[in-house]
């Protein structure tokens, strides 16, 4: 299985392949960003994805605009990393 | 005074895939699924319920609550309380019958807070699921997950809570059965009844219109709720805290989210309410006690995490 190394301002996790990269920050103990519904609907956890590839599961569009989401902007409850990743927290 | 309004009768809820939230809400909740219709809406109900459905999900890019119903005595009653909307100041508006399936004509508000609501007289009675007309079983065989008894209530936040109270004590003839009150004597969270439940329909202070705190449903003991928390784990589903206390209704409950982020409670026990009690009331300054009696605090994203 592939692990992948998510950096958030300056510092940085572990994800496992399949996981997503809020599920994998609570599970390593960290708390750099809030955990909300963990389901892409309430938007707590918004991120910029500042390099690196992923696939997002459904967001709430109220959260996450087609203009944004084409700017690397996610809920981090639904990012899937497919490389390492550069996010950092954006404010809902 | 009472004013004919019986009881929360239907949510029509916003999920973003419809088979996953029919996994959470029929399999994991419990609720029976009882009908679809050609908008691809999906009704449900919760098995001790006697009318056909009360639970509808609609698939959307964005998670929340549509609306709410009220049931209403009769037609009488509705066509009353339609006049005294208007005579009120609220725009109001109607669905005609058999926009939702096996329901009769809708008449719609808005809430100061932004919700909006409808009560209806009319909708097809299946009675309670599983259970025999003459001669009842207590409970259906065949049950799944939650075993949810009942869709109950729900907490809704939104601006202008003082003026929404006012509109359903005074036009709907709902009871104030337990306040959050700031300390300037501001009401910030108003829990009201049309029934002898504790509440009926809660609104809470936020700055945002519209906004869906909790749906909740019915469970009937404690235990329930410690199974229902189990479950909770079994499936990957993200709990939000619970089983605990509430301070407001005195209530019992666990509170989890769908799987489109809308928060969902499973509640037993609680206070009730009579038409001539006063109040209960809680100081904002110690809503930690008042919303998680144990815990005492409230998690920073309780209050924020909404749809």
């Amino acid at each position: 299985m592939m692990i992948y190394r998510i950096n958030i301002d300056g510092k940085s996790f572990n994800c496992p392949e399949g996981q997503t990269v809020l599920i994998a920050m609570t599970r390593t103990g960290n708390t750099f960003l809030p955990v909300g519904c963990c389901s892409g609907g309430c938007g707590v956890c918004k991120v910029i994805v500042l390099k690196g590839d992923y696939e997002t599961k459904v967001m709430s569009r109220a959260k996450v605009s087609i203009e944004e989401e084409a700017k690397g902007i996610a809920l981090a409850c639904r990012i899937l990393p497919a490389s390492d990743l550069t996010i950092c927290r954006v404010k809902a | 005074m009472r004013k004919g309004v019986i009881r929360p009768g239907h949510i029509q809820l916003r999920v973003m895939d419809m088979e996953e939230a029919l996994k959470h809400y029929r399999d994991l909740i419990g609720l029976i699924e009882v009908d679809r219709d050609d908008k691809g809406r999906v009704y449900l109900k919760g098995w001790t319920e006697v009318d056909k459905y009360s639970v509808v999900l609609v698939e959307s890019d964005t998670p929340g609550l549509d609306f709410i119903g009220f049931k209403v005595l009769n037609e009488k009653v509705l066509n009353g309380l339609k006049n005294d909307l208007i005579d009120y100041g609220c725009e109001v508006f109607e669905h005609e019958a058999g926009e939702l399936d096996s329901c009769g004509r809708r008449v719609c508000f808005v809430t100061p807070t932004g919700h909006t609501f409808e009560l209806y007289a009319e909708k097809e009675q299946t009675g309670k699921w599983g259970l025999a007309k003459i001669n009842p079983d207590p409970w259906p065989l065949n049950l799944t997950g939650m075993k949810a008894e009942r869709f109950d209530h729900c907490l809704l936040m939104g601006p202008n809570v003082p003026a929404t109270k006012m509109l359903f004590s005074e036009v709907l003839g709902f009871d104030l059965s337990e306040q959050v009150v700031t300390p300037d004597n501001t009401i910030a969270g108003a829990f009201m009844s049309c029934s002898m439940k504790a509440h009926d329909i809660a609104f809470v202070e936020c700055p945002d219109f519209g906004k869906l705190h909790h749906v909740s449903f019915h469970l009937e003991t404690w235990q329930d709720l410690l199974k229902a928390a189990d479950l909770l784990t079994m499936t990957e589903t993200k709990k939000d805290i619970g089983p605990t206390r509430h301070g407001l209704t005195s209530g019992q409950t666990v509170y989890f989210f769908d799987r489109s982020g809308n928060r969902n409670e499973v509640f037993c026990g609680g206070d009730y309410h009579y038409p001539d009690h006063p109040p209960v009331t809680w100081k904002a300054e110690d809503l930690g006690k008042a919303i998680f009696y144990h815990e005492l605090v409230i998690h920073p994203t309780y209050l924020e995490v909404l749809t």
